[in-house]
């Protein structure tokens, strides 16, 4: 019993005071891991703001875009060219969700659109496959799976271009909300359908829009996990790595998803390398879920969720 | 004309109050009852037992005990596989440390102790709602199939990883394991699936189901009017695993004969939700109907390309069920959001009528 309380306890702040050379590793490892559930957890938020759909299928479209790209740059299109053409196939992908499956369960209770999303999130990854192909892929968009070295601590090159990657996506974003026009219509029916639509924005507009954007952010969360780990199956499921992230940061809140990513990258990589050997390791399915579990009970709407006021 | 319930006059409270007030209501379902005990096993083959009749039972409770707690008491649950994994787990390790144990009794415990797990998971629900809450179940399915993974000791220390349903009897008849009948088998799931439905009816038209949907319906107004949200949450919660439990225990030892965790991952946890959601949330009879409708769109998306003359390539065949059936999910949607239940209840109100328009 001491030595389980030592091994919780005590130990792995030993070993992190003992190498911090290697303590800073995974925290880096963390960091970078944290800002790729982030870029998954972003579309969801997006998509959530404006239309108040929990979309289960952001985690297909990330599989559905990267296989996309993948496939145009196999066909011997140029990346240039390929990257376009993904753009467009995401927009009309949007512009078909909003007519096929939006638009006749407007005014639907959230479940039921929850659920129309996971049968979207089936379509897809069958649709996908059907088109491209079901064997894993490479996608090399040319920058090396390598390590370099900065004061004794290894850096992936990979990973540290999708870090900068989700930052200026982020900024892209944040301007894109706060000064532009077509931002500014999206903040509006994020507070307030109703009273949105009644100062004469186009509801059904903005939500094309929103989803597009979620395309986009797809694309880009394609593009960095499918040079990590290859195009595969298996991309869809990052949706449910990222699930985490979004009930920590709050549904309704950008800085939310980067913060609450950060949370859970390093906090897994924290529990795996320290903790993990101690029940046998293979934590990392589940820790996030609890740690994020952990935080909701002290904060229900999340850490930067809209306050949850409730009225009878 | 042959559905019209005029002339029937109710004269006292307990034939108003009855499950199912309408005598032609009650005998539809008595028959339907007896007829699902008796030509099933005598007329129909192997197959049909086995790939169709029998998960459907099984989906059918599971999906019953989903209902209670997202269609009635309206907390949204994504852990269902998880609790499942708990009942069939519990089975195992009950029967095989005593074997003696009769099989029915290894199941209900198993619920009971699936319960027990529901009560722990179904804590934060006090807290937390609506999507967060789905999340927070997350948790709870794939800690839970963690567990079953790691520790050895649920699977008896087997190197395979893998539970296996063994020989056990009811009455002098084999009912799981290898040398057990399909038709044996039959019978089990449905007199299980039969009481738990004619029980989760009586709950949701008594003191508790009312309860859990004034919890459902607004919470705050609830507890304003003395529901107390703590003890009918954790109940729902309870419930509904105790439900889940059987029909995972039953799974393993009525249906597959053999499992490992991964016959309780998360798709297990959506199926059973798109049966609630298809079927009609809040329904008993759409559970049913649920069931029936994700048992058999697969077994018919298989074989309808073979039967118009396609041969497709396997990997192909995979990928165009998985569209169809997302397709068709997304279009019961639009068609009823409200289930197929409702369908029923419209054509009821359509054979009331019948023959005339009006």
């Amino acid at each position: 019993m001491t030595e389980l309380l030592y091994g919780i306890a005590v130990a792995p702040f030993k070993d992190m005071a003992g190498s911090p050379a290697f303590f800073a590793e995974v925290l880096i490892g963390g960091v970078f891991a944290g800002l790729m559930y982030s870029l998954v957890a972003l579309g969801f938020v997006l998509i959530f703001k404006a239309s108040g759909v929990f979309n289960f299928a952001q985690g297909a479209m990330v599989l559905f875009a990267a296989l996309t790209l993948v496939g145009l740059i196999e066909r011997g299109v140029p990346v240039a060219l390929a990257l376009v053409l993904t753009t467009a196939v995401m927009v009309a992908l949007a512009w078909v969700i909003e007519r096929v499956v939006l638009r006749p369960l407007v005014n639907q209770e959230h479940i039921i659109l929850f659920m129309a999303t996971i049968g979207l999130t089936f379509f897809l990854e069958g649709f996908g496959e059907m088109v491209w192909g079901a064997n894993v892929k490479k996608l090399d968009i040319g920058i090396p799976d390598r390590s370099f070295i900065v004061a004794g601590i290894q850096i992936n090159q990979l990973e540290l271009s999708a870090a900068v990657t989700s930052a200026v996506l982020v900024a892209v974003l944040a301007v894109f909300f706060q000064r532009t026009r077509i931002g500014r219509a999206l903040r509006a029916v994020a507070d307030d359908h109703e009273a949105a639509l009644s100062i004469g924005i186009p509801l059904k507009t903005i939500w094309m829009i929103v989803w597009s954007v979620a395309g986009i952010v797809a694309i880009v969360a394609g593009i960095m996990w499918g040079a990590k780990s290859g195009v595969q199956f298996s991309l869809s499921l990052i949706a449910l790595k990222s699930l985490p992230v979004l009930i920590l940061g709050g549904f309704t809140s950008v800085p939310g998803a980067i913060v609450g990513g950060l949370i859970i990258g390093v906090g897994e990589k924290m529990g795996e390398v320290y903790w993990g050997p101690l029940v046998g390791g293979a934590i990392e399915n589940w820790f996030a879920y609890v740690l994020a579990l952990a935080f909701l009970l002290v904060r229900p709407q999340g850490l930067f969720g809209e306050k949850i006021i409730e009225r009878v | 004309m042959i559905y019209r319930e005029a002339g029937q006059f109710k004269t006292s409270y307990a034939s108003d109050q009855a499950i199912f007030p309408i005598p032609q209501d009650r005998w539809f379902v008595v028959f339907a009852a007896v007829a699902a005990f008796v030509i099933p096993p005598l007329a129909a083959n192997e197959y049909w037992l086995q790939a169709v009749l029998i998960p459907f039972l099984i989906y059918s409770l599971a999906a019953i005990g989903l209902n209670l707690l997202t269609g009635y008491a309206g907390q949204l649950s994504l852990g269902t596989g998880g609790f499942m994994a708990v009942g069939a787990y519990a089975a195992f390790k009950l029967t095989t440390t005593l074997p003696q144990l009769n099989i029915i009794v290894v199941f209900l415990l198993s619920g009971l102790i699936a319960a027990g797990v529901g009560l722990v998971f179904g804590i934060p629900s006090l807290r937390i709602k609506g999507f967060y809450l789905a999340v927070a179940t997350l948790a709870a399915q794939f800690f839970l199939l963690w567990l079953f993974n790691k520790v050895p000791w649920f699977v008896n220390y087997a190197s395979s990883g893998t539970i296996t349903a063994p020989n056990r009897s009811v009455l002098g008849a084999i009912v799981t394991g290898p040398n057990a009948t399909a038709s044996m088998r039959y019978v089990t799931a449905l007199a299980l699936v039969v009481v738990g439905a004619l029980v989760a009816k009586n709950l949701v038209r008594g003191r508790v189901g009312r309860s859990w949907m004034a919890i459902r319906d607004r919470d705050i107004a609830a507890e304003i009017i003395g529901v107390r949200p703590l003890r009918t949450k954790l109940l729902a919660f309870g419930i509904s695993s105790f439900y889940c439990g059987v029909a995972g225990a039953e799974l393993v030892f009525l249906y597959f004969g053999s499992a490992e965790t991964l016959a309780f991952d998360i798709t297990l946890s959506f199926l059973v939700l798109f049966m609630v959601i298809i079927g009609g949330l809040g329904s008993i009879l759409g559970s049913f109907l649920g069931a029936a409708f994700i048992v058999l769109v697969p077994i018919f998306l298989t074989n309808a390309p073979q039967a118009m003359g396609l041969s497709l390539p396997v990997a192909l065949q995979k990928q165009f069920e998985l569209m169809v059936f997302g397709g068709l999910i997304i279009f019961f949607l639009i068609v009823e959001p409200h289930g197929l239940a409702r369908l029923w209840q419209i054509t009821k109100e359509k054979l009331r009528l019948w023959p005339f328009p009006h």
